[in-house]
Parts: C-alpha cells; sequence; structure tokens
C-alpha cells in the first residue's frame, strides 16, 4: 500500500535556501595556499561577514623544546633554522645570544658586526618576500611575488657562499660565528645593498600607491595601540600600531647603537600601515647594512674560551630576545650545569601575534580575513614548534 | 628600574596579605625572580601592570617548568653511644622535595622600556592540584601560552576563558613536556572498531596449551 502525500498529516515546511540569520560555519584552511602553511581557521560567517573567528593549529607540530631538551646546547643550533624557515640566521643569532647569556660569554667585534649584517640581510629577504606573499593573497598573482623572489635569491645566493646552505644556514656559534666570509663575498653583498632601494622604488612606485591595494589594506584589520601592547605583540605589527618599541633600540645588543637607524612608526594600525612598515623598514635595514659593510673591522671571529665539546653552562637560567623579522623573538633557557639545557624555550613572535587574529577579523568579509593573516607574517615552522 | 627588593616591598605593602619571595639566579645572567602565591598573584601581577613607576604593560614569555620529585642524600656525622662508648658515625639522611610544576612569566615594559621582571607560580603537586590562577585577564599577550602550557605540562589556568588544548590534537591524554613522559611505542596508532571484537574474540580461544611466560612480559611493560 502506498501513502500519498494527501495523508501527511501535516504538510512539510517551504524549503528555504537564505540562511537569514543564521551563522554558517567554515573551516578554512589547512591545506590553502593563503594560509601560508598548514594553518586552519574556523570561521561562523554571517554572509560574507565575519562572526567567529578560532584559529586552529598545531599540524606541524614536532615538540621542538622536547628535542631541545634532550640535545646538548650545540646540537639545537641547526635546529633553531627550522623554527621560521625564513630567517635562519635570525633565529640563531636568538638563541646564540641567550645561551651567551646563561653562560657569560663574549663575543669578538668582527662576529659581532658579521651577526648584524647577517640579521639584516635576513630582514630584507622575509620583508621583501612577504610583500610579495601579501599582494599575493590580494590577488595580485605571481608577479610582484617574483619581483620579490628575485631579490630574496640573491640573499640566499650570499648565504650560500657564506654557509654552505641557502635556507638552513647553521651559521652562529655561540661566542661568536662558524667560518669567516669568503672572499669576494663582502664586494658581492655591498653590490646588492647598493642595488636594494632600486628595488624598492620600482616596488613602491608599482604597488604601493595602486588604487587596489589602497581599497584593500585601508582601514582594515585595525588594532589599536592599547591592545597591541597588552597582547604582546611585536615587531612591525607593533610599530604600525605607533608604538615606538625596537628591541635594536631598546635592548642595544649586538652594536646595534653604533649605527644611526630610524624606527618607522605607524599612525592607524591597519593592513596598510602594516605593509608601508616593512617597506619603510627595508630602507632602514639597507642603511644599517652599509654601515656596518663599511665599519666591520678585521680580527677573529670568535670567542676562543667557549669550549665546543663538553659545552656546560653554570646552574642559572637566562631569557635572551632579540628584534626578528617577525617580531620579538625570544629563547628562554634553564641550565642545571650539564650538558644539555634543563628547560629550552622558544617564545614566537608569530605565535604570539596570532592572539589577537580574531580581534582583527571580525566584522570584516572573508577576503580581508586572508589580507589580514597575510599581515600578520606568520610561519607556521614557528607557530607550532 | 627598581631593586627586586623593592618591587618585592612595594607590592607586599599595595596587595595586603601577598607573599612574595625573591627567587635568585646563580648564573651569570642576573635575572633573578618573584615567586607569586596563588591567592594575590593576579593582584600583584595588576600592581605591577598599573603601578606608575613600573609600568610592566608587556608579558613577553610565558612558559612552564617541570621540576620532578627529588631526593637529596645528605652523610652527616653524628654521635652516638654504641656498646657503651661514645662515637662518631656517618648516617645518610634523605631529604625528599616533592616536584611541582612552575608557570615563569617575563614582564617588560613598553612605556619605560625597562626590563625583565620575571615573576613565578609554583602548583603545589604534579597531579590533581596543578592549577594556577591565570593572568590573561590582565595580559592578553598570555592566553594563546598558557593554553600551550595546558596542553604539554597540564597545568590547568583557573580564570582563563578558553582553556583548550593547543598544539596537540584534543583527544591526546597525556602532558608531553613533563620529564617523567614517556612516548608510545607506535605513534601510529588508533584504536579501531576491530579493537573490540578482538577483544571480544578472544573469550572464545581456549587457553593456549603451552606458555612459556613471554605473555606476561608483554601484558605487563
Amino acid at each position: 500500500m502506498s501513502v500519498g502525500f494527501h495523508e501527511l498529516e501535516e504538510a512539510p515546511p517551504p524549503m528555504t535556501s537564505r540562511l537569514e540569520g543564521e551563522l554558517l560555519e567554515v573551516s578554512m584552511g589547512p591545506q590553502h595556499p593563503s594560509t601560508h602553511g598548514v594553518f586552519r581557521m574556523n570561521v561562523a560567517l554571517e554572509g560574507e561577514i565575519v562572526r567567529k573567528l578560532k584559529p586552529v593549529f598545531g599540524y606541524l607540530h614536532r615538540n621542538h623544546e622536547k628535542i631541545g631538551e634532550n640535545t646538548s646546547y650545540l646540537g639545537s643550533m641547526p635546529y633553531t633554522d627550522r623554527l621560521d624557515y625564513f630567517c635562519s640566521m635570525t633565529n640563531n643569532w636568538a638563541y646564540a645570544l641567550s645561551v651567551e647569556k646563561l653562560a657569560g660569554i663574549e663575543v669578538p667585534e668582527r662576529a659581532e658586526y658579521l651577526r648584524v649584517i647577517l640579521a639584516e640581510l635576513t630582514r630584507l629577504q622575509n620583508h621583501a618576500s612577504l610583500l610579495g606573499f601579501l599582494l599575493s593573497d590580494m590577488g595580485a598573482w605571481g608577479t610582484p611575488l617574483m619581483y620579490a623572489f628575485r631579490e630574496r635569491e640573491k640573499i640566499l645566493d650570499l648565504f650560500e657562499s657564506l654557509s654552505g646552505s641557502r635556507m638552513m644556514c647553521d651559521y652562529m656559534r655561540f661566542g661568536g660565528c662558524r667560518c669567516d666570509l669568503p672572499p669576494g663575498w663582502m664586494e658581492r653583498a655591498r653590490k646588492l645593498v647598493d642595488g636594494f632601494p632600486r628595488f624598492l622604488d620600482e616596488f613602491e612606485k608599482l604597488v604601493v600607491s595602486n588604487e587596489i591595494l589602497i581599497a584593500r589594506t585601508q582601514e582594515v584589520g585595525k588594532l589599536s595601540a592599547e591592545l597591541a601592547i597588552n597582547a604582546g605583540i611585536t615587531g612591525p605589527m607593533l610599530r604600525a600600531c605607533g608604538v615606538n618599541y625596537d628591541l635594536r633600540k631598546v635592548d642595544g645588543y649586538g652594536f646595534y647603537p653604533r649605527f644611526k637607524f630610524r624606527v618607522p612608526l605607524g599612525e592607524h594600525g591597519d593592513c596598510y600601515d602594516r605593509l608601508m612598515m616593512r617597506v619603510l623598514e627595508l630602507r632602514e635595514s639597507v642603511g644599517i647594512l652599509q654601515q656596518a659593510m663599511e665599519q666591520i673591522p678585521p680580527g677573529p671571529i670568535v670567542n676562543p674560551k667557549v669550549k665546543l665539546r663538553s659545552f656546560r653552562p653554570p646552574v642559572g637560567e637566562a631569557y635572551g630576545r632579540i628584534e626578528g623579522p617577525k617580531g620579538e623573538l625570544g629563547f628562554y633557557l634553564i641550565s642545571d650545569g650539564g650538558s644539555n639545557p634543563y628547560r629550552y624555550r622558544v617564545r614566537p613572535p608569530s605565535f604570539i601575534n596570532l592572539t589577537i587574529l580574531e580581534d582583527l577579523c571580525l566584522g570584516h568579509t572573508v577576503a580581508d580575513v586572508m589580507v589580514i593573516l597575510g599581515s600578520i607574517d606568520i610561519v607556521m615552522g614557528e607557530v607550532d614548534r | 628600574m627598581e631593586s627586586l627588593e623593592e618591587i618585592k616591598a612595594r607590592g607586599e605593602a599595595a596587595v595586603p596579605g601577598a607573599k612574595i619571595t625573591i627567587v635568585p639566579n646563580p648564573g651569570p645572567a642576573n635575572q633573578p625572580s618573584l615567586l607569586l602565591d596563588h591567592e594575590h598573584a593576579t593582584a600583584i601581577a595588576r600592581f605591577l601592570r598599573n603601578d606608575v613607576a613600573l609600568r610592566l604593560d608587556h608579558c613577553s614569555n610565558a612558559t612552564g617548568v617541570d621540576w620532578l620529585d627529588r631526593k637529596v642524600s645528605k652523610k652527616v656525622k653524628v654521635k652516638k653511644v654504641v656498646e657503651g662508648e661514645e662515637k662518631e658515625i656517618e648516617e645518610t639522611h634523605e631529604e625528599f622535595f616533592p616536584g611541582y610544576l612552575e608557570a615563569v612569566y617575563h614582564l617588560y615594559s613598553m612605556t619605560h622600556k625597562h626590563g625583565p621582571v620575571v615573576i613565578r607560580m609554583r602548583t603545589t603537586d604534579r597531579g590533581e592540584a596543578a592549577r594556577l590562577p591565570s593572568l590573561t585577564p590582565i595580559f592578553r599577550s598570555a592566553e594563546f601560552q598558557e593554553r600551550e602550557i595546558f596542553d604539554l605540562y597540564g597545568i590547568r589556568f583557573d580564570g582563563h576563558p578558553d582553556l583548550r588544548r593547543i598544539l596537540m590534537w584534543d583527544e591526546f591524554a597525556d602532558f608531553p613536556m613533563r620529564k617523567d613522559y614517556r612516548e608510545p611505542d607506535d605513534y601510529e596508532y588508533e584504536p579501531t572498531p576491530h579493537d573490540d571484537v578482538l577483544e571480544k574474540a578472544k573469550e572464545h580461544y581456549s587457553a593456549r596449551p603451552q606458555l612459556d611466560g613471554a605473555e606476561n612480559l608483554t601484558a605487563q611493560s
């Protein structure tokens, strides 16, 4: 016996294809090109507008800190390269600085100059490729990224001829650097640095006053200075809000007080300011590089008193930090007098800068989320550790 | 910046009842820290952040440390009367220090550009009572970092708005950064529906005729 629809007690309600007033939950990522790695966001949308956003990560988690605690002090040095794989030199420096604080090691003058030069070169290539990625997120596919990568490639070539590896440099050692510059390196670096403003001028002319770019970035993802300070935001993202806090000036590590440079500051704390902050910092970095290359003295590059084998710092703890390209990169170490650190902690800037992602994205459209995420500048190797 | 003794004195004056202990740091880094008690930790942290002279508004780093139970054996010479004669005898005394988990915060001032002031809190034990007050209401930057401490060390933060696992997956049960954490033999192992079936099926098999004891060994470990 078949049942006809007229026998139903009540007619089914009419189908509605619109989700009026309801939130639609969307999982963005983790395999999405604009999430900069394996990063996922659980987004609740009302139409196009983001009403809730919870970042989900940990896909690249390999418990870097535990591995660091089970390895000797020097054994962790190559592994720090893998944190923020764009900026291995600054990761090395932050770790070396913390261990030098922990063990009270002096660094020779030439090594400090080398560190400054390499850190600033790292900043050049990180900021340049960030600009490329950010524009790529906004829909300027390929071309700006290739322009940025052309410059990055030259810097990576320099790193390769110095350390033997393009990205995983493993160059710094406790109390100095691993090897001195090969012949002709400084001339090549000087040529690159002198030519860098040309790239910047070109890039700025092509991109920065572009109408579409301005429409996509200005007034998007505004961050107030109060929230930025309270949420521990550091690096260019903090300075875009107008807070003058650059560790190169504040802590004055590694001979930075010897160089003349300005700290660019933003005003509105929106995505445009964050983007411009990178452009302006690039110009200051070029200035620092030129001064450092002028001043670098000959001499030893490593403190001979530091033991390479059976390196055991005295009992104690130390927290060292530097101004990485992405923000404040810190290492917290506790020594119990053994050959391994008792506690080895990385303070990853992009992990903490993600804290306020939801605050920035609420009320904006899905397309803006990508721009905001791009302007934060995250690397998942560092976020997930 | 003021010395830690002055900060301690002013903090204890500002928050009545608070107990602050200075933990020395013997290393060359010279970064001693302030140990806060649970009850007044948030009040002290708020004082450190809001005080005009200190203004430690930037919580740079928050992390956990695991300290296991320790036994320190000391040799002490004791005078004892043995068989009517007074003798000096060496006795070993074992002193037991219970383990605890620790949360360490590094505070800096963006306003006055000084720091660090290191504050730390200790749990009473490493088991059920591994709880601490959360500093997230005061420093937003502790939000993800306290979640990470909870995830990897298992310290529960009272007052944290959203305490979930952050790096490990939600179903994960253990706390991998603890010093006594034992890695699983098989990372790839996932419980499947077949496990229950196999377990049930065991009831229907008769016991193996010859047991050499090896089964028991694998079952125990």
